[in-house]
């Protein structure tokens, strides 16, 4: 699979998003620098966490209307994968690529922590191979991301199953004290409804190798890779 | 031409960096405060050839760009609207 890595000024968590697919899965990836019109010849693209243009008028405002956003409807109606992460989220919700909008945490507070987080939907092509209640470990990073919908949103989302990850406990109940930044039903992650577009507040790119603290975050890419087996843990590659 | 874009919060967000001001304020002795919302003020100057036709522009900067529909909502104000009371220089 052929990975691009998207980098806006302001962008971050690209090297490590780099790092893991090169160093960690040995997949071809490259960067894809903001003013790029064309996503031909890759399989899935990566929005990675940071601050696009300085998160200037609002988080993933301008980013949502760059050069390579645009390119990124076309990649998707076409059926390209694209996973955004942290300030890739917000960029996915301001272009419209997903449902809603990620606001100031409630708390105020940049909240940089680990979460756990309840797999609800594994019928997509980020999630297959894991089980339904699973729980993941990552870490989340942002000062930003309370996801926000309106109620008829929010029910299309629950009646599509668009809903993919939840803040939980550890043992995946889904509690307010788990909800690290107030978003609503304590959603971490959604998809689109055809299940091609995954956001994400938290990092899965920060949770990829037990030296790190943890590898569920590179569980989504053996997903996509199709090397997960059946009880959400994978091969050996 | 210039024109002044306010965005706020739709009623009913929970505007947290408005609770966090308001909070201050009450600290500074200011115990009357009821409600308080913080919102942006964008201004655009930009040639048009009537006040009609650069809100109609600045209308389709809001749409674009300038808010977030899910979130915010804006009204945008031109010279003449704030002439009276000399807010626009």
């Amino acid at each position: 699979m052929r990975f691009g890595v998207v980098v806006f000024p302001g962008t971050w968590s690209d090297c490590d998003f780099h790092y893991v697919i090169s160093e960690v899965l040995h997949e071809p990836v490259k960067y894809v620098w903001h003013r790029e019109r064309s996503l031909e010849g890759l399989d899935c693209v990566i929005l990675p966490g940071g601050f696009s243009y300085g998160d200037y008028l609002r988080a993933g405002a301008v980013a949502g209307r760059s050069p390579v956003v645009e390119a990124l409807r076309g990649f998707v109606a076409g059926g390209g994968l694209v996973l955004g992460s942290c300030n890739g989220f917000q960029i996915l919700c301001e272009a419209g690529l997903l449902p809603g909008a990620l606001m100031r945490n409630e708390c105020l507070q940049y909240r940089c922590q680990s979460t756990h987080l309840v797999v609800e939907n594994v019928d997509t092509p980020f999630t297959r191979g894991l089980r339904p209640g699973q729980v993941l470990t990552m870490p989340i990073s942002h000062g930003e991301g309370k996801y926000h919908a309106s109620p008829e949103t929010l029910a299309e989302l629950k009646g599509r199953n668009q809903v993919v990850f939840r803040y939980a406990e550890a043992d995946g109940r889904v509690t307010k004290a788990a909800n690290p930044n107030g978003s609503l039903e304590n959603i971490a992650g959604i998809v689109n409804p055809e299940g091609t577009v995954l956001g994400l507040m938290p990092h899965p790119e920060r949770a990829s190798e037990a030296a790190m603290g943890g590898a569920d975050g590179v569980l989504l890419f053996h997903a996509l890779l199709g090397s997960l087996v059946e009880d959400g843990t994978f091969l050996k590659r | 031409m210039k024109l002044r874009v306010l965005v706020r919060l739709k009623p009913g967000i929970l505007d947290v960096q408005g609770a966090a001001v308001k909070r201050a304020l009450v600290g500074l002795g200011f115990g009357e405060l009821g409600d308080l919302r913080v919102g942006k003020v964008i201004e655009v100057e930009l040639d048009a050839a009537s006040p009609e036709a650069a809100r109609a522009r600045v209308a389709e900067m809001c749409r674009q760009l300038l808010a977030n529909p899910i979130l915010e909502d804006y009204t945008i104000e031109t010279a003449d609207d704030l002439a009276p009371r000399g807010a626009v220089r």
